[in-house]
């Protein structure tokens, strides 16, 4: 068995990474369609008070979306 | 005069509803998160002299294929130009500080194959981020006209009203070469259908299913294709979106040097830090619910009073003009006080109006969201849930409209079930005079008004009950379903006056004529009501009571409260005593419940039209004079478990027909709005029921 990659649900904040493919298909439309694409840089920018959902900055902006969907969006 | 017809499209946040407003003049509202134009708006605006357009704002989108009823309008627009009318012209309205991520949705739109205008907004905040364009380069690789605008402060309007009577030509090379991935599908759609694009084609075939413009036939036609061809919808936009960011990535080399753009971004995060914090962001959140609810109650006093004064002094004066009898009774108890218990809430959904949509243009809004999504989530609802049920503290009709842009259907009707328990409006008039004979009026800490914080209490109590029914109904529902939170996070804006009043004005307008025509209505029926009954029980009535020559005034009242009883108000509200007698009611109130069923805020006008038909003194306020009736053991009647009793129920029960509509309307069917009708009305049973029994 092959180690889990690290998706941006293991981010720290401030802690920054590239994209490199999606887990979920039907997610992946709709975080393509927002922007965050395959070799963009991403970086986590806050947690919601209770730790979920979070904010991340992609494409030059901010984007929030839960931990169980940001931890389709895998890292490199 | 020639017409044209121009659509407004774009991502949310775009400006499209700011740049509808400086074209048509209309009124309409404009907020901060994704959603807030759910219905297609249209106006008409002048673009010269000789040349008009109707304009139609449609829905903020992201991208071409639906994912939520938003974006869903805007799918079956651009498709339904198949079969109906099409624009003239696509304005596509571009938020520049966005740019790679809003031409997206701008290539597919000009792929359909529609004539395309490219409004560039907030070119200012991309400058100021250090995004700069080269505008001609821009032009020549998009191939469309385009001009730079500012939806804020109205500049470049003009300019692109002068491109709209141009001819905008359609440029046939498209971003995506749909034939290259689906040949045979795109091309025997585009000949069976004479459409004229390929990507339109392609589109079809993705989302026939979803579409209104194919029949049942049609639709399994292009089904049996697409399995024949191998197509896969998911992947096929996977990689189609893919090569539009590519193509995307091209021009944006050519166009523009990109430099870091952190000014702007660095100022909202900061602000977030403490708007967004573990502790501070929950205590600024409830100190801003706490702010609304005083200024409610404590703000909007004064006008109130000045209200109460206007129409007494008005009643005053009828009372001179006209000699005592049936017409001077029609105005002044009929009319008259039907027309203030309308006009006396305006200051108050000024204040809450006013709130509301200084809280939607900022962005706070989205921040409440964000806070509390994970709250929501155990009961079924997500932080998308939370800004209906906050516009349901205003009215539950646009909050149920406002669930539009909720994608998942069980997250959305869970919210659609639950939104009219938060305390509308309308219940604010019952609150004030309910609470007002429950809560003495102190001063707690010499500051804050006793009576408000007993109303957020009951604002809070709704919520909760929101919440407890949301769970039921979630584990009642049962089933698994994806949800999703993906959603842009707008910087912070200062909210525009304008888009404030604007928005306040509407709002109060539509209350008073809307709820008002309602209230007016039942004011006057209830008065008829009220004043006439069966002849022969109302002579027995009269005769019933002994003349006193001495004490004319007290005989007088005696005698009205007499004939009210043998009313035809007086026979209704005794038919249902029984059933409402257990939760402390008597008849009175009996007639205020039946005449709520159609919108609560009547309680009040019905209780004005009760007690002054009762008593002779016009004087006193309905609370002064609700407060003053007394028992058949002469105690005072309103006891606090009366009192109570009464609040829980008006908390609790669905007394809102316009709800009811939209309900049906929203959920395509009878199912949904019966069941809220029943457990609503369960609730409010059960909850006043025990309160009294308890309490009494």
């Amino acid at each position: 068995m092959s180690e889990p990659s690290k998706t941006v649900a293991d981010l720290r904040i401030g802690e920054k990474g590239v994209i490199c493919g999606f887990t979920d298909e039907e997610t992946s439309l709709k975080l393509l369609e927002m922007g965050c694409l395959p070799g963009c840089e991403i970086e986590l920018d806050r947690k919601a008070p209770l730790g979920d959902p979070i904010c991340i900055k992609v494409c030059g902006y901010n984007l929030s979306m839960r931990l169980e969907e940001a931890s389709t969006i895998l890292l490199s | 005069m020639k017409r044209l017809k121009v659509a407004l499209i774009g991502n949310p946040n775009a400006g499209k509803s700011s740049l509808f407003n400086y074209l048509t003049g209309l009124n309409q509202k404009i907020g901060n998160f994704p959603g807030v134009t759910v219905d297609r708006k249209t106006g008409i605006s002048n673009l010269s002299s000789s040349v008009q357009a109707d304009i139609i704002d449609l829905p903020g989108t992201y991208s071409i294929y639906p994912r939520s009823l938003d974006e869903q309008v805007v799918f079956d627009y651009l498709t339904e130009t198949l079969r109906n009318e099409t624009p003239d012209i696509l304005v596509v309205v571009i938020d520049a500080s966005n740019f790679k991520r809003n031409l997206l949705l701008f290539t597919q739109v000009k792929d359909l194959g529609f004539p395309v205008i490219l409004a560039l907004n907030m070119l200012d905040l991309a400058k100021k981020g250090g995004l700069d364009f080269d505008l001609n380069a821009l032009q020549k690789e998009l191939n469309v006209p385009i001009v730079e605008i500012n939806a804020r402060t109205g500049k470049g309007v003009d300019s692109l009203k002068a491109a709209l009577v141009c001819p905008v030509h359609i440029v046939p090379d498209s971003f995506y070469k749909s034939s290259e991935v689906a040949g045979p599908v795109v091309t025997y759609i585009r000949n069976r259908f004479k459409i004229k694009s390929d990507y339109m084609a392609l589109l079809l075939a993705h989302q026939h299913k979803k579409t209104t413009v194919l029949s049942e036939e049609e639709k399994k036609d292009i089904s049996d294709l697409v399995a024949k061809h191998h197509l896969q919808s998911n992947s096929l936009q996977y990689r189609e979106t893919l090569a539009r960011y590519e193509a995307i990535h091209t021009i944006i080399h050519k166009v523009m040097s990109e430099d870091a753009r952190q000014g702007k971004i660095r100022w909202s995060n900061n602000l977030d830090r403490i708007v967004t914090h573990k502790i501070w962001g929950y205590l600024i959140f409830l100190g801003v619910l706490f702010l609304i609810f005083q200024s409610i109650f404590a703000w909007s006093e004064m006008p109130m009073q000045w209200i109460e004064y206007g129409f007494g002094a008005l009643k005053g004066f009828i009372s001179s003009l006209l000699p005592e009898g049936y017409l001077r009774d029609f105005i002044n108890e009929g009319i008259l006080s039907g027309l203030q218990g309308v006009l006396i809430f305006i200051p108050q959904i000024t204040f809450l109006f006013a709130f509301i949509a200084i809280l939607e243009e900022s962005g706070y809004m989205t921040r409440v969201m964000f806070m509390m999504d994970k709250i929501m989530r155990p009961f079924g609802l997500s932080g998308r849930s939370v800004v209906p049920l906050i516009s349901g503290v205003a009215c539950a009709v646009p909050a149920i409209m406002a669930t539009r842009s909720i994608e998942t259907w069980k997250e959305r009707l869970i919210t659609i079930m639950v939104t009219p328990l938060m305390s509308c409006s309308a219940r604010i008039p019952v609150f004030t005079v309910l609470i007002g004979l429950m809560i003495p009026e102190t001063k707690v800490l010499g500051v804050f008004n006793l009576q408000g914080i007993a109303l957020m209490a009951f604002y809070l109590l709704g919520f909760a009950m929101a919440l407890i029914s949301a769970w039921f109904l979630h584990k009642w529902m049962g089933g698994k379903y994806k949800s999703y939170f993906i959603m842009e996070f707008p910087t912070y804006k200062w909210p525009r006056f304008k888009n404030v009043s604007t928005s306040i004005i509407e709002k109060v307008k539509t209350f008073t004529f809307e709820a008002g025509k309602i209230i007016l209505a039942i004011s006057i029926v209830l008065w008829v009501l009220a004043t006439f009954g069966p002849t022969e029980a109302m002579q027995k009535a009269e005769a019933s009571i002994a003349v006193d020559t001495v004490n004319t005034e007290v005989y007088e009242s005696k005698v009205a409260a007499a004939k009210l009883e043998a009313s035809y108000a007086g026979h209704f509200g005794k038919f249902i005593e029984p059933a409402i007698k257990p939760l402390g009611y008597d008849w009175k109130i009996g007639i205020a419940l039946i005449t709520s069923f159609a919108a609560r805020e009547v309680f009040v006008g019905t209780m004005a039209t009760i007690y002054s038909v009762g008593n002779t003194d016009d004087e006193l306020s309905v609370r002064e004079s609700m407060k003053n009736q007394i028992d058949e053991q002469g105690n005072l009647f309103y006891t606090s478990a009366r009192a109570g009793s009464l609040l829980l129920f008006y908390l609790f029960a669905m007394q809102c027909m316009s709800t009811i509509a939209t309900v049906y309307r929203e959920t395509k069917g009878w199912k949904w709005p019966i069941i809220q009708f029943f457990y609503m009305s369960f609730l409010a049973y059960g909850s006043s029921l025990l309160f009294y029994q308890f309490f009494k």
